[in-house]
């Protein structure tokens, strides 16, 4: 069963290949996306069994990351077939449709990995697939942004494998048996040579940080981000660094595992300030609003690498806002995609007055803005408020205070991008290309942003409980 | 079997000198196809001949040696000027660099706390000097297709490293890695196409205009 | 001692133009030509010395001074090496400054003579051979520093004696640098193809050719018979480090020499009828590949 998850879409990947009409290789997305979430919460509801195969289950960790992914993944599908229809003529959906189903499997399998290299050939998969997908534009900028991602996450996804292979080094070295599966990893993991184990941490934290997006090591994001289509950076920015954050926190289970918890816990921590304070200084007079929320997308990862590197209460705030983060930015992306086309633009001197002009999409813009920044009634702000109550309660006062700061500087930053170009009138040299709010491409973001208010609002105790053990995972050394 | 291994390792450092020292694509190109089939025969001299190994090493020299060295040769058939420019920090000073990378390898692995069959062999050194040599190759060159074949030859130096645990990697995985290395190649070439065609040059300075 | 700085010397005289004719035999049969007989060098000799000498009115001792070292200095340079098997008969610990140094001064005074005629062309000559072989120089310490830890002795008669073959049993990868290493050595320092051409006529591309573009006579005998014979001593090193054998015959071992070094012609002859001479902004950077190579061969054998 959790082997359908992968495998489905790849599926519908072969058949979009050999569909003729356009329209039909469309409406695939959404059929497919749909499915994967109805086995998804299948798997979450407990109504699957585990599968025999011992490279493949679905823990915590990965129910929460896959129930994230899937999510997303179809709500950004449902918008994927308007914006198709309207790029008919000029770019088509040949690659566009396999690609974004190859690149849901790929996010799967890594999130079901129970062996590392089963992981990373996921999280590789996912770079190689998002390629073109940042290319659909097919200007001179995609190029320019697609030839950094290429080569920056490859980089990074080698240096990723290399820490793979340190670890089942340290195994070698430590005298225990050699196997990269997790479960023998974490039972092993007391036996193992700890400089390679150190070693090996680093260069996991360095290789998934980079396709995650933490700085020092973000640099392709606010270029990917910007130029991608803003279906693709929905997934971008929710799904895969989500994935990518994953595999971070496997290495942190297995550290834990070792007991050396507290270096990968401060290793976090650094990079996740690093993040925040580059995110602050990025967002102030960003004109492009891609950019912006590219940068925004840094800050978050920021959030959560430090949710994870104080631990306790933080860590399930981190979790709680894995999930809001992968909602709240696939509804920001996808109302931005809205206004974009309305202004045939991104950039703050040419859009004005989006309330007018679209006001659902520039609505759901704003409420995303106010959900992003952390301010209530939305589920940020709870998740966010929890890392702060954690962290001061771990007695860490000045991470606190620096971290409360700079994300009012983010807020403070993003706003005066975000609320010049929705208030105001649109004068009359903005350029309009026609496009006025319709139901298909409002719907997902609305369903997201409705979403996010929800989780602010009530949080089930399921998803309360989810979040619980998925903490557990990289808290304690099990 | 020591010497033939020891001949290969030391075969690939002389490459990785060669790679940076030369400023023929095409030549560059033939060189790291020709470390990556020198590298397949790794898996065959040091866990000897079984079926793992056999498949693994077939595997690796028909995409290292042949498949990938033909996807970039597709890539950059329409590139008038086969020439690399001078890179950023000119030829003589990138091999200095080279060789002094490569002899910091072979110091810096004799600290390395190694497991007891693997010290003193040259696989350590070998593999985090090939690492550095792709990595300049990297950040040096200015042209897209040599820093292509700077991440290849990265992903040699890591080979070299998982060849000696081949015993953790299941035949599945390590040739999902291959596969996986070829895709990505694959995308790169039509990527490197693509910026031939659209500034007529692969010089990567002209990708410069997102900023800020 | 008599004996063999005899044999060593008689074998350099009488052999040594051999080489230039084997070598210009081997590019003719790659040009599928038939190519001047392989005596020519020496006929080429017996001309040259039977005519009288044309000094210019502008030179001075100097002038003359470069032809006699490059004709002195490879024979005085032959008795440091073994020829094959042949040991050498001068030997003393630290030789090998010497040997480096000995062929230091026969350049410099080529070099000094090339300036003294005054000619322009001559002076851009001898910048670009100086700069070449200030390169090389690097290489060939390396070098000696690599047979001089396997042997575990100072003087080249040691560090080419006996010892070789079990040298290149415990460091046979480093030895094989090492020999590629060499034979770089002696294209460059014999001005052989790919960084100079010897038959080309046009003085814009020679490098060591113009600087003995005055010469006439039995000074450009001198000359001609002076670079033969460094050939034949750097090839005799890569030929001893080629072939590290020895039998018990003093006969065999010198037929096993001269048979190696008559390969080694062959070789030099097919490297210049396959490659050609490389741009000038290339030459600085193949030849400090070469120090780079020969400095990993010198790390591999120092860990």
């Amino acid at each position: 069963m959790l082997v359908l998850l992968i495998v489905l879409p790849l599926a519908l990947a072969a058949l979009s290949l050999v569909i003729p009409a356009y329209q039909g290789r469309s409406w695939i997305l959404p059929v497919g996306g749909g499915l994967h979430l109805a086995l998804t919460l299948a798997v979450l509801t407990g109504h699957v069994a585990p599968s025999g195969l011992s490279w493949i289950a679905a823990d915590a960790l990965g129910r929460l990351v896959l129930l994230a992914v899937s999510l997303l993944f179809f709500l950004c599908a449902l918008y994927a077939v308007p914006y198709l229809r309207f790029h008919r003529e000029d770019r088509g959906n040949r690659i566009i449709v396999p690609c974004l189903l190859v690149f849901l499997s790929a996010m799967t399998l890594a999130t079901l990995a129970r062996h590392l290299g089963l992981l990373w050939l996921g999280v590789e998969t996912t770079t190689v697939s998002s390629a073109p997908l940042i290319y659909y534009n097919r200007n001179r900028l995609s190029i320019e942004a697609t030839w950094k991602y290429l080569l920056i996450c490859s980089v990074g996804i080698a240096l990723a494998m290399l820490g793979i292979l340190f670890v089942a080094y340290s195994a070698l070295h430590g005298g225990a048996p050699v196997s990269l599966q997790l479960d023998d990893l974490l039972r092993e993991a007391p036996y193992c040579s700890r400089p390679w184990l150190h070693a090996g941490f680093v260069f996991l934290l360095v290789g998934f940080g980079t396709k995650m997006g933490l700085a020092p090591l973000h640099t392709w994001k606010p270029d990917a981000y910007g130029e991608a289509p803003a279906l693709v950076g929905a997934l971008l920015a929710g799904g895969l660094t989500s994935v990518a954050f994953l595999g971070i926190l496997r290495g942190v289970q297995i550290m834990g595992a070792a007991g050396d918890l507290a270096v990968a816990r401060q290793a976090l921590l650094a990079m996740g300030l690093l993040s925040l304070l580059l995110a602050a200084v990025s967002v102030i007079r960003q004109p492009d609003v891609k950019r912006l929320l590219a940068y925004s997308s840094v800050e978050n990862m920021g959030i959560l690498a430090v949710g994870v590197g104080i631990g306790g209460v933080a860590a399930f705030g981190a979790m709680f806002h894995l999930l809001n983060n992968a909602l709240t930015k696939g509804g920001l992306f996808l109302s931005v995609g809205n206004i974009q086309r309305a202004y045939s633009s991104k950039h703050i001197s040419e859009v004005r007055g989006a309330l007018s002009r679209v006001p659902v999409s520039a609505a759901l813009f704003l409420a995303g803005f106010l959900a992003i920044s952390g301010s209530p009634p939305f589920g940020p702000f709870l998740s966010e408020f929890t890392i702060v109550r954690g962290t001061f309660l771990a007695g860490h006062y000045v991470v606190g205070a620096v971290f409360l700061l700079l994300l009012v500087t983010v807020f403070i930053g993003m706003g005066g991008t975000v609320l010049p170009m929705t208030q105001g009138e649109p004068s009359a040299e903005l350029a309009d290309s026609g496009y006025r709010d319709t139901l298909l491409p409002v719907l997902p973001p609305l369903l997201l942003l409705g979403c996010v208010l929800l989780l602010g609002l009530y949080l089930p105790p399921k998803l309360r409980d989810l979040f619980h053990r998925a903490a557990d995972l990289v808290e304690v050394a099990r | 079997m020591l010497e033939v291994n020891n001949i290969l390792l030391l075969l690939v450092i002389l490459i990785n000198f060669f790679t940076l020292g030369s400023a023929r694509l095409g030549a560059c190109i033939r060189a790291v196809a020709l470390q990556g089939a020198i590298l397949s025969l790794l898996p065959l001299t040091v866990h000897g001949l079984n079926a793992h190994s056999l498949v693994l090493s077939g595997g690796a020299f028909v995409l290292k040696g042949v498949f990938i060295p033909w996807l970039l040769f597709r890539a950059i058939r329409e590139v008038r000027i086969r020439r690399e420019v001078e890179p950023r920090i000119g030829f003589v000073p990138t091999m200095i660099l080279g060789a002094l990378t490569t002899a910091g390898s072979f110091i810096f692995a004799g600290y390395l706390p190694l497991a007891t069959e693997h010290q003193g062999t040259l696989f350590i050194p070998t593999a985090l000097a090939t690492l550095f040599t792709g990595f300049l190759l990297l950040i040096t060159r200015r042209k897209a297709i040599t820093q292509v074949l700077g991440y290849l030859m990265l992903e040699n130096g890591i080979f070299v490293f998982a060849v000696l645990l081949s015993t953790a990697m299941p035949l599945m995985v390590e040739a999902g890695v291959l596969l996986d290395l070829m895709v990505a190649i694959f995308v790169m070439g039509i990527v490197l196409n693509q910026i031939n065609r659209e500034f007529a040059t692969l010089n990567t300075e002209r990708l410069s205009a997102l900023k800020e | 001692m008599i004996t063999g700085i005899l044999s060593h010397i008689v074998l350099l005289l009488l052999f040594s133009p051999l080489l230039l004719g084997v070598i210009g035999k081997t590019k003719a049969l790659f040009a599928g030509r038939c190519g001047a007989p392989l005596l020519q060098p020496y006929f080429d000799l017996r001309k040259l010395f039977g005519k009288g000498f044309v000094f210019s009115e502008t030179t001075t001792w100097v002038f003359l001074a470069g032809p006699i070292l490059a004709a002195a200095v490879p024979l005085l340079a032959a008795l440091l090496i073994p020829f094959g098997a042949l040991a050498a008969p001068v030997s003393f610990s630290g030789d090998l400054i010497l040997f480096v140094y000995l062929f230091g001064l026969a350049r410099f005074f080529t070099a000094a003579s090339a300036l003294d005629t005054g000619s322009s062309f001559e002076g851009m000559g001898a910048a670009r051979e100086v700069t070449f072989a200030c390169l090389v120089e690097p290489t060939v310490l390396f070098v000696f520093i690599v047979l001089a830890r396997l042997s575990g002795s100072l003087s080249l008669g040691g560090m080419f004696g006996s010892t070789l073959a079990a040298s290149w049993l415990s460091g046979g990868p480093a030895l094989g640098l090492v020999l590629v290493c060499l034979f770089v050595v002696l294209l460059a320092e014999n001005s052989r193809i790919p960084f100079d051409d010897p038959n080309t006529h046009l003085e814009l591309t020679m490098i060591h050719e113009v600087m003995v573009l005055d010469h006439s006579g039995p000074a450009f005998g001198m000359i001609l018979y002076g670079s033969a014979m460094k050939l034949f001593v750097l090839g005799a090193l890569l030929v001893r480090l080629a072939l590290p054998w020895q039998t018990g015959s003093a006969l065999l071992d010198g037929l096993l020499f001269i048979a190696g070094m008559l390969l080694l012609a062959v070789m030099i002859g097919a490297v210049e009828s396959t490659m050609a001479r490389l741009r000038l902004v290339r030459i600085p950077q193949l030849l400090i590949g070469t120090t780079l190579i020969a400095l990993f061969a010198m790390v591999l054998v120092l860990r």
